[in-house]
């Protein structure tokens, strides 16, 4: 609940604009090949942050994630439903002058459908995951997620796994490629790490100042060594791109190397 | 309470008494210090910003990649300076055969050099290229500011941050990239080096030239080959595979050697970009007329090996005075035999026979005999 509070501290806008924004919402059954995408059930858990008040762990609820990211072909279908969000039309509030601009028009992602959807803004896969029926996932549910590799749910404390991941971040790979060319985690869900940054629901908590739970980190100490101060495990450089990525991020931001996934609560 | 005060007087008695006979010695040091003539320690003033001089016009700096150095700066006021420069993501060679996941400042490791002058504003806009995998930022040490910079200027891919600050000081300055985590945007190569001229200007010299060195974590052995990611253990040890100046093993060897001709004066702007290792800057074949330690405005002269902090730089200037090759090294000598720490200044000319000869003989000697001795 307190939770649910600093969400609405930190969103008003979206919160109140996704009507206005034009989508259809869950149920248009146009949305329904795009919302059968293959989920994943993460069972719950706790596990410590990067940053985190009193370097205490958090409590993960289980919850479902997409087995993938969203494709550009998934993406299509989206747009051409909804007609606001084409890149014609999207207004500059919802996505900033990049988004979608590796297409060559409103429905021409061109080839690479099966490859992750980028240059979409926060709002953009919000109102997708909104759509398909879903939601985006939080920022705990997705680095939760994110600890397992294909045996174990936490393998972020074997260093040869570290740097596995580490090594996955800064492999360069343009144009990106299909999803699922990266590893399947224990859960069953892929691409996790080495395609593309993702979206998560609450993508500022960390340096959100006046958070209900990152409060103490103010904006922009992810820097130089201020970037180490606080955090739970100095040695995880991955984790450490991860928050510096999203650090840099706004509601309307887009990039081609940021896509997204969506999740659902568990019934 | 008459006890308190009674006690507190006493005290106040012996402090006083304490204070006093500090004062007399500081006097009697003082007089001493001023009849032998030696300046008083820690006498210097710390300048106080009262006013910035007048900003006219505006020009955009021109950025060199190394070892080149943008020429001197001819102008007598403060002017805008915009730079651009742009943070490039690339497979770049360490050594021959050698690839590593460069970030780079501009392109190039080390970065692009920039030049401005003392009382500059220079506006910065750094922009991160939009096949940029994460974000970055720049520290300028020459900034005078949080972060050097940094917290102004973090960038995501495809975006670009403008800032602007004062060149308040002049000196030679390291700039890096500063975004979390530090020590891999730096390992990776995200450094450089901006001179900010003194008002006053630099004594001309015949040539110039931009030499940074840094060391690299693969998780491979020097030049094995093929493509090498960073290795976080290597790294934390504090044991580079490579340590290099400007980069690559062959940066200033063989056809890449820095020219000079016999006689002529040089400026090398040394840097060190760590990220961990701190340099013992040596030029085998010359002593250093003159260096600037730590970037700074004092001068030293007839010096041997100067040290470069990791984040650091020094200014050295010397004569060449007889034909041949310069080697630079760094002094911390295994760095040099086994890491790649090596650059060459060649220098061609005719000989100077009366400073250095070359070998004059090589003969046999006849070892000690017993009823020598
Ligand atoms: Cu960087």
């Amino acid at each position: 609940m307190v939770r649910l509070a600093a969400l609405l501290l930190i969103f008003p806008l979206p919160l109140t604009s996704a009507a206005q924004a034009g989508v259809e919402g869950a149920g248009d059954p146009r949305a329904g090949l795009a919302a059968a995408a293959p989920t994943a059930v993460v069972r719950g858990g706790s596990y410590v942050p990067l940053y985190s008040p009193e370097s205490g762990a958090v409590t993960v609820e289980p919850f479902r994630m997409d087995r993938y990211p969203v494709t550009r072909g998934d993406f299509v279908a989206f747009v051409a439903s909804n007609p606001r969000w084409r890149r014609s039309q999207v207004p500059g509030v919802f996505a900033d002058s990049r988004y979608l601009s590796d297409w060559s028009g409103d429905l021409e992602p061109g080839d690479r459908l099966d490859a992750p959807v980028t240059h979409v803004s926060w709002f953009a896969a919000r109102a997708y995951c909104t759509w398909v029926g879903k939601r985006l996932p939080r920022v705990d549910e997705w680095e939760f997620a994110a600890r397992a590799d294909e045996t174990r749910t936490d393998a972020m404390g074997d260093r040869s796994h570290k740097a596995r991941i580490l090594q996955l971040y800064t492999q360069r790979r343009t144009p990106l490629p299909p999803v699922g060319s990266t590893f399947r985690n224990l859960y069953g869900i892929h691409d996790m790490h080495g395609l593309a940054w993702e979206w998560v629901l609450d993508f500022n908590t960390v340096t959100a100042a006046d958070d209900s739970r990152g409060g103490d980190r103010k904006d922009g100490q992810l820097y130089c060594a201020a970037g180490a101060d606080g955090a739970t495990d100095r040695e995880d450089y991955a984790a450490f791109l991860r928050y510096a990525f999203r650090s840099t991020l706004q509601g309307t931001t887009t990039s081609a190397v940021l896509g997204f996934r969506c999740a659902a609560d568990l019934e | 309470m008459r006890q308190f005060d009674t006690k507190s007087k006493a005290i106040w008695t012996v402090v006083g008494a304490i204070g006093a006979l500090l004062a007399v010695s500081a006097l009697a040091f003082s007089l001493s210090s001023a009849r032998s003539g030696a300046t008083v320690a820690y006498a210097d003033p710390i300048p106080s910003v009262t006013s910035l001089p007048e900003v006219r016009g505006e020009e955009y700096a021109v950025l060199t990649a190394p070892p080149h150095v943008p020429d001197p700066i001819t102008r007598n006021h403060a002017t805008r300076v915009i730079v651009e420069l742009e943070t490039i993501e690339q497979d770049m060679e360490l050594a021959p055969g050698v690839t590593y996941n460069m970030w780079t400042f501009g392109g190039t490791v080390p970065g692009s050099f920039i030049r401005v002058r003392e009382g500059d504003l220079v506006e910065f806009r750094l922009r991160n290229r939009h096949d940029s995998t994460v974000p970055h930022n720049i520290d300028l040490h020459a900034v005078s500011g949080p972060g050097g910079g940094a917290k102004a200027s973090l960038t995501m891919p495809g975006h670009e941050t403008v800032f602007e600050f004062r060149a308040l000081h002049p000196g030679l300055y390291v700039y890096h990239c500063a975004t979390a985590p530090v020590g891999l945007h730096v390992a990776n190569g995200m450094y450089g080096l901006i001179l900010v001229e003194p008002r006053e200007g630099m004594k001309p010299v015949d040539r110039e030239y931009y030499v940074m060195q840094s060391e690299f974590y693969t998780d491979s052995g020097f030049n094995e080959q093929g493509h090498h990611p960073f290795s976080m253990e290597r790294a934390l040890a504090e044991n580079p595979s490579y340590v290099l100046f400007n980069g690559h093993t062959e940066a200033l060897m063989g056809e890449n050697a820095l020219g000079a001709n016999v006689g002529e004066t040089i400026r090398l702007f040394v840097g060190n970009g760590g990220p961990n290792l701190a340099s013992s800057f040596h030029v085998i074949g010359a002593v250093l007329d003159n260096v600037y330690p730590e970037g700074g405005t004092v001068a030293n002269h007839n010096v041997q090996t100067t040290l470069v902090p990791a984040g650091g730089s020094a200014i050295t200037e010397f004569r060449v005075n007889v034909p041949g090759d310069l080697i630079l090294v760094d002094h911390s000598i295994f760095r040099a035999f086994n890491k790649g720490a090596l650059g060459t200044i060649a220098v061609s000319g005719e000989d100077k026979l009366g400073i250095f000869s070359g070998q004059l003989d090589n003969r046999p000697y006849d070892p000690p005999t017993a009823h020598q001795h």
